[in-house]
């Protein structure tokens, strides 16, 4: 397999561009000037992300060392495919969601909206830190940074709330990342002598089976951003922050980055060898199943719209997970699909929910009947989005569930098969009646006035944006299609 | 003249110190100026110092008067010493910049005898980290507690019985090391450490030797606060002043940890330490105790200066703990933690004595609302704060990363959980204060805190909170220490590569 190596500061300049970006958002006199700036920074993080997209597709890698902390380890960047896709969705996401953040901060005249931006450049910059990581201690420190970016952003409201929220996040996050990752991350260094990531895996041959299911549930457990019960209770408790910082860091960033670094160690670290030698692949498959099952229960029983949507999220970055350790080339394809694929129809829903919010006040799904006739845009955007996420066509979701399903076959677990139709179901069963009560009731039960009066032009923008994405994602899922392909064959080989 | 820097750098400090509190009747401000720029000479020598052991590989040796060992006096300037030396010179010369304006308010006519006494701590702390001769050691190390329990003695009101309760302990855990050095010479004729390292291979049997390890290495426990023997540690440091607390909490524990360092590897070898002795065990759990006493009580308290004296405990813990692994990762740990702590605990009481200063009050509520006034103030804070947590790239993360991995490599599992559990107590303790830092008062009034801190004009609610930061010549320096923190980090690999693997003898793995 030629693999072409190129040494490039790319990638390092991709991390850096937000947070140079900072000193001009804090300094800026207007507010127009000031989202001037995230749009500079997050359009030439696209860029950079985007022109080492053509050298990834062929099978290339890019390479940089910022500092050389031990003479076998250093603060590293190296793009390869798996990297990519999540690089390219979360910057094309930040994009969409600086858009939309300006329409919901301010119609809904939200005080500090500079540390708003300011913390949400950081994070950017932690996520693209963790996708692009050539090593474990390299993901380790972008994803603390990213854990304490996004404290200040959950917090926001300052309320009683969100100290609470904030409490959890950190306990769970911090916790979890201290606590089960950091020692996980030192034991394997000491076994092992390396944390670069590989294609195999460096545990092999190194650790024994019970030493290797332990690192590996540490780590499972340890990233807890990737809300594997019982870690998963931050997600809904984080809700509490503005719908765009719900939207791309709780539907895409974050808790991708919980998901990536789960699979990126599995693969890089653990390796698949040794996954299923030691039959580790097979208890993460189970714990992954619980998690997609009884979120999606749990997310039945929410009436608030935004905790449905973070217990649905929950369920689906289990998807990613078991996806991935089924180990088969079609489950691993379509798990590290639905990092893409998910993200665009969740971000969708949240941009809706955050919209309706914005027009109406309205948190409860309870309190929306009706509610499509006077917001069609956006209710009809939150269907496209329900769809993708559910899994049927038109919609791009189907095709990472496809593989997932396809993945389930392969691997010879019937089970899991039907772990994930019955999930499929479940979503099916909490997103439809949103949609149904929206636009079809009888005039007695309507609560709104049937005219037509969306959100700002800024906040329906965005999600017609993802919503389009999500459809076009179906017949052109190529780009993160062949992405994954190729993160496949590095690991798998062949 | 390089030859004379290892006498130049401990008789600077000592001779200005009488100097420094003669000057003061003279003028104000002579006292600051004399000891800034005697501190600023001694750290010029550590750093020449330092980069002449580095680039020639070789211990610099200074007879002093020209009496040559073991009858004469010998500083010896190896690679751990050198590093060890920069560290009190660059904390206690950056301290006392950034606390000019608080010694000025607290002491108007005394500033010639706070000064002449804080130069004179640096300049024992100096002789007690170059020397090469363990009577002298005692001797420079009663100059370092008796001008220690003046410097806080000088404290507020309850700082007189913190200090006499300081006093009592002190001079036992003095009184042990010197005992335990007349046992040594009783068994060897010598007090030179070079020469006694020759003969403690031939004694190791020996009860008289055992005897002087134990009481030599106890009397130091006690200076350094380990527990149980730690009670006076917490009082002293809460109930100095900032300017004091700010050179003896970071340096006093961490220069002591060196000494110990010293004498267990140059005197008594890593081979009697580690090997023929079968006391590690013990003492890591003793420090896995601490460490957890340390935290757990940091947790109790209110007052964020007692805090982090509890803190400074469970430092103590970490470092005793990983040299007592007794291999290699988790020596280098520990010498490492001595800078990076020193370092951490310089941040934090830098921290506090602008809280203090501002806001006049040292509990944990006077911090509301801190976050909208003094916004660099507290990034520098949040800074230090995560580096005592633990969170890459900070220096607290690499130090916490050699003393696990050398755990995990001694199979010690208990002393990575402590050091986990700290680490983990540790986020709770801080963050503690950020959410009072953050939400209060704001967090009382449910129609959200409009002006929060917002002074960019961007927004039309006018802060309630005006940014008003600590004056510029408290700023910068704490700054500048928050900053080390990460260079500190970033170049750790640098420091274990070209320093601290050097100060570890070969025979251990």
């Amino acid at each position: 397999m030629p693999m072409e190596t190129v040494f490039s500061v790319k990638p390092f300049l991709a991390v850096l561009v937000s947070l140079i970006a900072i000193p001009g958002i804090i300094s800026s006199r207007s507010q127009n000037i000031r989202e001037s700036w995230t749009f500079a920074a997050a359009g030439i993080k696209l860029v950079l992300v985007l022109s080492m997209l053509p050298l990834v597709l062929n099978k290339g890698v890019v390479e940089y060392t910022v500092f050389q902390v031990f003479p076998n380890l250093g603060i590293t960047f190296r793009v390869d495919a798996f990297g990519m896709l999540f690089a390219l969705v979360a910057s094309s996401l930040w994009i969409v969601t600086s858009i939309y953040s300006i329409g919901y901060m301010r119609s809904l005249d939200e005080h500090s909206q500079t540390r708003y931006f300011c913390f949400f450049a950081v994070a950017l910059s932690a996520t693209i830190g963790v996708a692009f990581s050539a090593n474990l201690l390299t993901m380790y420190l972008f994803y603390e940074m990213l854990s304490l970016a996004t404290y200040p952003l959950v917090t926001h409201h300052q309320d009683k709330e969100a100290r609470s929220s904030g409490r959890k996040y950190l306990f769970y996050i911090l916790g979890g990342s201290i606590g089960f990752a950091l020692p996980a991350m030192l034991i394997t260094y000491h076994f092992t002598g390396t944390l670069d990531f590989t294609g195999h895996g460096v545990m092999a041959g190194h650790v024994t089976s019970g030493t290797a299911l332990v690192l590996s549930l540490m780590f499972l457990f340890g990233f807890a951003k990737v809300g594997i019960m019982p870690m998963h209770s931050w997600l809904p408790a984080a809700m509490v922050a503005p719908t765009p910082v719900s939207a791309l860091l709780h539907a895409v960033a974050v808790v991708k980055v919980g998901a990536f670094s789960v699979v990126r160690v599995f693969t890089g670290i653990v390796g698949t060898g040794v996954l299923a030698d030691y039959n580790i692949s097979l208890v993460v498959c189970v714990i992954a199943s619980f998690t997609v099952i009884v979120a999606s229960m749990i997310a039945l029983s929410q009436d608030e719209l935004k905790r449905r949507l973070a217990f649905s999220t929950i369920g689906q970055l289990s998807y990613i997970v078991l996806g991935v350790a089924l180990l088969s080339k079609s489950g691993m394809t379509g798990g590290m699909l639905h990092i893409a694929m998910h993200a665009f129809g969740k971000i969708t829903l949240f941009f809706c929910a955050g919209a309706i919010f914005c027009a109406t006040g309205i948190k409860y799904i309870s309190k929306m009947k009706g509610i499509g006739r006077r917001m069609p845009i956006t209710m009809t955007a939150f269907l496209i989005g329900s769809l993708s996420v559910v899994g049927l066509p038109p919609c791009g979701g189907f095709i990472s569930k496809w593989y997932l399903v396809l993945g389930t076959i392969e691997a010879g677990h019937i089970a899991f098969l039907f772990v994930l139709l019955s999930s499929s179901f479940l979503n099916a069963a909490y997103f439809f009646p949103v949609f149904y009560n929206a636009f079809f009731c009888s005039p007695e039960e309507m609560l709104f006035e049937d005219k037509v009066n969306e959100a700002p032009l800024w906040c329906v923008v965005p999600l017609v944006i993802t919503a389009g994405i999500s459809v076009v994602l179906f017949f052109y899922p190529q780009p993160f299609l062949n992405l994954a392909k190729l993160a496949v064959q590095n690991v798998l080989g062949g | 003249m390089t030859r004379h820097l290892p006498a130049l750098i401990i008789v600077i400090p000592l001779l200005s110190a009488l100097v420094t509190s003669g000057s003061g009747w003279f003028n104000q401000k002579a006292p600051f100026r004399i000891a800034v720029s005697a501190l600023l000479l001694s750290l010029l020598c550590a750093v020449l110092m330092l980069i002449q052991v580095v680039t020639t590989g070789i211990a610099m040796e200074y007879r002093m008067a020209g009496w040559a060992g073991p009858m004469g006096i010998v500083y010896v300037i190896d690679h751990l010493s050198a590093i060890v030396l920069v560290v009190i010179t660059s904390v206690s010369c950056l301290n006392l910049v950034a606390q000019r304006k608080n010694i000025h308010a607290e002491f108007k006519d005394k500033q010639g005898a706070f000064n002449a006494l804080y130069v004179l701590f640096t300049a024992g702390l100096i002789g007690m980290t170059a020397t090469g001769d363990a009577f002298n050691l005692y001797v420079l190390l009663e100059i370092v507690s008796l001008s220690g329990y003046a410097l806080i003695g000088l404290g507020n009101t309850r700082a007189p019985l913190a200090t006499l309760n300081y006093l009592f302990l002190g001079t036992i855990g003095a009184t042990f090391y010197l005992l335990g050095v007349g046992y040594l010479y009783i068994a060897t004729g010598t007090l030179n450490m070079a020469e006694l390292t020759t003969m403690i291979p031939k004694l190791m049997d020996s009860g008289v030797i055992l005897f002087a390890f134990i009481i030599c290495v106890t009397g130091l426990f006690v200076k350094m606060a380990l527990f149980p023997v730690h009670g006076w540690l917490p009082d002293a440091y809460s109930q100095a002043t900032p300017a004091a607390a700010g050179l003896i909490a970071p340096l006093t524990t961490k220069v002591t940890v060196y000494i110990l360092i010293r004498i267990c590897m140059t005197v008594f070898t890593p081979e009697y330490t580690f090997d023929h002795l079968d006391i590690s065990g013990f003492i890591v759990l003793v420090a896995v105790v601490t460490i957890v006493f340390g935290s757990l009580s940091a947790l109790a308290q209110k007052n964020v200066k007692k805090m982090l004296t509890y803190i400074i405990i469970a430092e103590v813990g970490y470092m005793v703990g990983g040299f007592f692994l007794g291999n290699r990762l988790g020596i280098s740990g520990a010498i490492l933690h001595i800078i990076n702590d020193a370092a951490m605990t310089l941040a934090l009481f830098l921290a506090a004595g602008i809280f203090i200063w501002k806001t006049g009050g040292e509990s944990r509520s006077d911090l509301k609302g801190l976050f909208a006034k003094m916004p660099f103030t507290m990034a520098g804070f949040v800074l230090a704060a995560l580096s005592v947590v633990g969170v890459p790239p900070t220096c607290g993360f690499f130090s916490k990363w050699y003393l696990i991995s050398g755990g995990v490599q001694a199979g010690n599992y208990l002393f990575v959980a402590a050091l986990i559990f700290s680490s983990l107590v540790n986020a709770v303790l801080f963050f503690r204060l950020f959410e009072i830092a953050y939400f209060e008062p704001f967090g009382e009034d449910e129609d959200h805190a409009h002006g929060h801190g917002n002074s960019h004009g961007s927004h039309h609610h006018v802060g309630a909170l005006a940014i008003k930061e600590a004056p510029l010549d408290m700023l910068v320096p704490f700054l500048a220490a928050c900053m080390a923190l990460i260079v500190l980090g970033l170049y750790s690999g640098t420091i274990i590569t070209n320093i601290i693997q050097f100060a570890i003898p070969t025979g251990v793995i």
